[in-house]
């Protein structure tokens, strides 16, 4: 079992995937939906108050936009926690989507920092890849020793 | 009840910055309602492509999408609050572009703003309060003449400001440094109205602008109470006379600055702020204070002075005041210092806020730093354009208030 950090980590899919093998995944409960009615795609349920970019000062400095270090005070914690990673590049928004690209540069970046079982992929664009796609992820989760 | 202004935002950050509840604070105390178009996936990435704008970030492809839905007409909104983080180097390409966008091709006010998570309601309401006044009062400020005999107040952060209006004609004018709110606004109303050898009794309608409106406009019980970005803009294109066609109004204030672009008197751009003090009117008073004169004679002394002798970045008031002192020390004369110190304001200005609205001719220069002659000519070099300054130009919020108050006359 192991505690994995899904980017993005807004997707319902791989979050879904990786609790099917037995593993936690680490990810935001906010669903991307068809139609967005809300102040950014992934705008979080709960009112993020303006002491969360201050906590996010311990993974990106002052100069950085609050925007992202709202969200660092969110996943920085969880990227600290997991014991492996899913990353998927270029996702279709449908799939899962983080509204702000210089946090998703910061969370690969951290990602890809850690020493850590890390699957890194591209979102598959048509069906031979997404056949492929889907098995690189199950072999991943596989070979941490989750269910099968 | 009046109906709430919609307001439409379009924005990458403020949820996560903690700043939402404070946008829909500001915007609900002037009976504001913002509200987020409603887009579907596919759509966004339709507009996102038709736009051309190639940005990484979702939230920034949706703002554009967002943006293009208003401007289409498949979204209906009174005004378009746009909204970045600050330091964002992405967003601000964005938010300049959208405020453009929108501004050319559709009929909505627009205001943008970069926050932190430090932005309150407080810093956001001025700049609400002018959308919904565009919104909601364009018969009001489409008012191009004064009737009647009027009062304008400006309580300003730093003076306060009044005149008496009759006609069409300024017949009374005060002005004092404001200290307590309301009895510097008592003091400059006493002035005015000896000078129009009237007492309050004449006075058929009156407005207050500027910090202290609230305040003052309900000590006296005034008919209009409006945020300055509206009415100084109406007072400048007034006493300019150029009612009519483009404008750009620049206010250069005690505490905050405003640049507004306007069409018809009506403001459609405008941005209030400024990062520091040394972009502000104070930084020209602690020079003017520095350098033994009044602040009336900073400007013929900067006209004689050339500014480019003197290393000045005035972009925080206390390093400004350093390389005042330093150029001092070092020998630069008192000219040279007063040109310099006018020309860092003027370059900041334009450096941090002309370039968040399209500068439309004629420039027109008001409030009290207007009268800084050096300022004025830094400014109209920094834009390659000569730079108008009305009379009364001190005045303007003042001015702006009277003539709009004289809407509210009742027919008798």
């Amino acid at each position: 079992m192991a505690k994995i950090f899904i980017y993005p980590a807004t997707s319902l899919i791989l979050s879904d995937l990786v609790s099917r093998h037995g593993h936690t995944p680490l990810s935001s409960a906010v669903a991307i939906r068809e139609r967005v009615q809300t102040a950014g795609l992934e705008s979080p349920p709960l009112q993020i108050t303006p002491e969360e970019p201050k906590k996010g000062l311990k993974w990106a400095a002052v100069e950085v936009p609050s925007g992202v270090r709202g969200r660092m005070s969110l996943y920085g914690p969880m990227i600290e926690e997991c014991e492996a990673a899913i990353i998927i590049n270029d996702a279709d928004f449908a799939f899962g989507c983080m509204g702000c690209a210089r946090t998703n540069e910061l969370i690969k970046f951290l990602l890809r920092q850690k020493d850590i079982p890390r699957l890194d992929l591209n979102y598959p664009k048509n069906e031979e890849e997404g056949v492929k796609f889907v098995a690189a992820i199950k072999r991943f989760l596989s070979e941490l020793g989750g269910k099968k | 009840m009046t109906p709430p202004v919609r307001i439409a935002q379009l924005s990458c950050g403020p949820d996560y910055s903690g700043v939402q509840h404070e946008i829909e604070t500001a915007a609900h105390e002037v009976n504001g309602e913002i509200f987020f178009p409603d887009i579907a996936l596919k759509d966004i990435r339709r507009d996102f492509d038709a736009f051309g704008l190639d940005v990484r970030s979702p939230d920034l492809k949706l703002a554009i999408a967002r943006a293009k839905a208003l401007v289409d007409g498949r979204v209906e909104a009174d005004a378009v609050f746009i909204a970045t983080c600050f330091r964002c180097a992405e967003a601000a390409i964005v938010r300049n572009e959208l405020r453009r966008f929108i501004h050319e091709n559709s009929k909505l006010p627009v205001v943008s703003y970069s926050f932190t998570e430090r932005t309150t309601a407080g810093t956001l309401l001025t700049r609400m309060e002018a959308l919904t006044t565009i919104a909601r009062r364009r018969a009001l400020l489409a008012r191009e003449t004064q009737q009647g005999i009027t009062l304008g107040l400006d309580s300003g952060s730093a003076t306060t400001k009044a005149v008496v209006m009759k006609d069409n004609k300024i017949i009374g004018t005060g002005w004092q440094p404001t200290t307590e709110v309301l009895k510097s606004a008592h003091g400059v109303i006493e002035t005015a109205l000896a000078e129009a050898g009237m007492t309050m009794k004449d006075i058929q309608a009156t407005g207050t602008t500027g910090y202290g409106r609230f305040l003052v406009g309900k000590d006296l019980n005034a008919n209009l109470v409006q945020e300055e970005l509206t009415v100084n803009s109406k007072g400048a294109v007034y006493l300019a006379d150029r009612q009519h066609g483009p404008a750009t109004v620049i206010d250069i204030g005690g505490m905050d600055n405003k640049a507004i672009t306007v069409m018809d008197g009506i403001p459609g751009v405008f941005t209030m702020g400024g990062i520091c003090a040394g972009a502000s009117g104070r930084f020209l008073e602690m020079t003017a204070k520095r350098l033994g004169v009044d602040i009336t004679e900073l400007g013929p002394l900067s006209m004689k002075g050339f500014g480019g002798r003197v290393p000045m970045n005035s972009y925080c008031i206390v390093f400004g005041t350093q390389s005042l002192v330093n150029a001092l020390a070092a020998g630069s004369s008192r000219e040279d210092v007063a040109a310099a110190a006018c020309h860092s304001v003027a370059e900041q200005v334009f450096e941090q806020q002309l370039q968040e609205v399209d500068i439309k001719e004629p420039v027109i220069m008001v409030g009290g730093t207007s009268l800084i002659e050096g300022l004025v000519h830094a400014m109209g070099e920094l834009l390659q354009t000569k730079v108008v300054v009305p009379h009364h130009s001190q005045y303007i919020g003042a001015v702006g208030s009277a003539l709009l108050a004289s809407g509210f006359i009742k027919d008798e």
